[in-house]
């Protein structure tokens, strides 16, 4: 059996006496595409926040690609391979859209320690940050700062900052929020063309969108893992419309 | 064919590049800096002397910039650095019977070595944190240089220093002192301007902006804060080295939470996060200190008004401000 790219062992989060996140174990193998779902509070981001290191769990394992990472601190995750997006916009907003993904480019390289020559003479970053943004078609809005674009393209922007780093595990938190119909295919089919090789783990709320996109999916509920498996036997699962399709 | 392509990738790649120099700014550079060249030739002493102090106001004022204006750190113990350096340098000179090099370079060295120190205990917190914790320790520094007196000379302040002669040149008179500053303010602007400019510098405002997600992109934003206060750190000592040869005399209000808050003041009523905020910011508060002071009493509430006045007019400090005024006047619109 393959090694998984993610690994999660009876995963515990208590912030104070509030259970976050209770005995959680998943295990996502290379490739995959997960959908994790559940009700507002479910303890979904905060799994994230666990698998990226920005907090840390009260108990329990992490592993990628076998490699324990539970209390590895989060840019140390990023080098191995690890990239995210943000449920709130999380860009630099004074900055250029090519000038955000240059620093997603930025990150993995052993340039960031440069402190004599100025990021915008580095042609290569940006001629490869061009071709990102022209992935997400944004790449005609290049030199524009992200306080000029819309919202829907912003969270495109979001996306595309994890695809710069051409990660092997993408963690995506709603990257369908907020977004009207239109958008809401874009960003299906700009998550759909992601590369097989990178595995995906999605949080998302649009059911109708995201499990199409999906194979496995997990339900979460008050911080426990309620349902997990294939696609199908989730969505018919009698639990899962208890406590997410309601009634 | 796919040459012309590579090339022409190149070019686009390398075209859009913000305009940074441009002939108007050019233009700024090379006035101010012929007016400052040549200020000796139509100025008394004590306006030469002013200019000096001016000068290393406003390298003290750049130093805390990289940390208030493009690391997004607020410190409020800024005046440690400038104090011990020029402690050092006055102590290991007039007690340790060194000769000028040595205690300089003791001075730059051993401030920059306390500032890692620092660093190490300040940044655990950031914020309303890292404010506190800086204050904290340069209040340490202020009472040991107050109290410790066998040492310190507690409150008469450390006297007996001369000033150097770097290559052979007098630097006693107030014109040499100030030509010799502005070739320590030219090195240190450029210095510090490369750095924010830097690579390294576009990850420091990055981890100013958005921490969290600098963290996630791979930087390491404890490593890139605390780089960047021992830089800042150095500044300071070398800004602390010029003050002590102009005074020929340290004492320890120069460590005090005053000569802090002064240099906050200057970064942010001259614009944080810029280069010219902090020189202008610096130029204010010390023609207000030393040319108000004589004839006004309390030129420290005069400061407040002018201060209070900046805040409503201009929130963003007077350099980004004055810009943006003059870009409404000329009709450039954004």
């Amino acid at each position: 059996m393959t090694t998984p790219a993610l690994e999660i062992i009876d995963l515990n989060k208590n912030f104070g006496g509030l259970p976050a996140t209770q005995n959680v174990s998943i295990s996502v193998q290379p490739g995959e595409r997960r959908l994790i779902i559940g009700p507002n509070g479910a303890g979904k981001t905060t799994l994230f926040n666990q698998i990226t290191g920005d907090f840390f769990p009260t108990s329990g394992t992490i592993k990628l690609f076998g490699k324990e990472v539970t209390r590895l601190r989060p840019h140390k995750r990023a080098h191995m391979g690890l990239a995210r997006t943000y449920q709130i916009i999380t860009l630099f907003n004074k900055d250029t859209l090519v000038h955000n993904i240059t620093l997603g480019l930025l990150g993995l390289r052993t340039t960031r320690w440069n402190m004599l020559r100025p990021l915008a003479t580095y042609g290569d970053m940006r001629t490869e940050a061009i071709r990102v943004l022209g992935l997400v078609n944004l790449d005609h809005l290049a030199d524009r700062p992200v306080t000029d674009i819309s919202y829907g393209e912003k969270r495109r922007v979001e996306i595309a900052m994890a695809l710069a780093q051409k990660p092997k595990v993408l963690l995506l938190d709603e990257p369908l929020a907020g977004l009207s119909a239109g958008e809401r295919t874009n960003v299906k089919d700009l998550v759909a063309s992601i590369p097989r090789e990178v595995t995906v783990v999605m949080i998302e709320h649009d059911m109708d969108t995201a499990l199409e996109l999906a194979e496995t999916v997990t339900l979460l509920h008050y911080g426990k893992v309620i349902v997990d498996g294939p696609h199908d036997a989730v969505v018919a699962d009698e639990k899962t419309r208890e406590v997410y399709l309601g009634h | 064919m796919s040459k012309v392509e590579a090339t022409d990738t190149a070019a686009a790649a390398a075209a859009p590049v913000e305009k940074r120099n441009t002939p108007l700014r050019l233009a700024v550079y090379a006035v101010s800096g012929a007016l400052l060249l040549a200020l000796p030739l139509f100025s008394g002493d004590f306006y030469i002397n002013l200019a000096s102090q001016i000068l290393i106001a406003a390298i003290f004022a750049l130093s805390l910039n990289l940390l208030v204006g493009y690391g997004g750190l607020s410190s409020l113990g800024h005046a440690s650095f400038l104090g011990l350096s020029a402690y050092f340098a006055a102590w290991f000179f007039t007690r340790g019977g060194m000769d000028h090099t040595s205690s300089a370079l003791i001075a730059l060295f051993g401030t920059t070595v306390v500032a890692g120190l620092f660093g190490l205990i300040a940044l655990r917190a950031s914020g309303l944190g890292f404010l506190m914790i800086t204050l904290a320790l340069s209040q340490v520094l202020w009472g040991v240089a107050f109290r410790w007196s066998s040492v310190t000379n507690g409150d008469n302040g450390l006297s007996g220093l001369t000033r150097p002669m770097p290559f052979g040149l007098d630097i006693n008179g107030a014109d040499s002192f100030y030509w010799f500053s502005l070739v320590i303010f030219a090195v240190s602007f450029v210095l510090m301007a490369v750095f924010t400019e830097s690579a390294f510098g576009s990850a420091l405002r990055g981890t100013r902006d958005q921490p969290r997600r600098m963290a996630a992109l791979g930087f390491d934003v404890w490593l890139i804060r605390w780089i960047t206060f021992v830089y800042a750190g150095f500044w300071g000592a070398v800004a602390g080295l010029l003050y002590v040869y102009y005074h020929k005399y340290i004492h320890p209000t120069s460590l005090s939470i005053t000569a802090s808050a002064e240099g906050l003041l200057a970064v942010i009523a001259g614009g944080s996060g810029t280069l010219g905020g902090p020189v202008v910011g610096a130029a204010l508060v010390m023609i207000l200190k030393n040319y108000a002071s004589a004839y006004v009493e309390r030129w420290n509430m005069l400061l407040g008004l002018v201060f209070l006045f900046i805040v409503i007019f201009m929130p963003e400090g007077l350099v980004p401000g004055t810009k943006r005024l003059w870009k409404r006047f000329t009709g450039g619109g954004k």
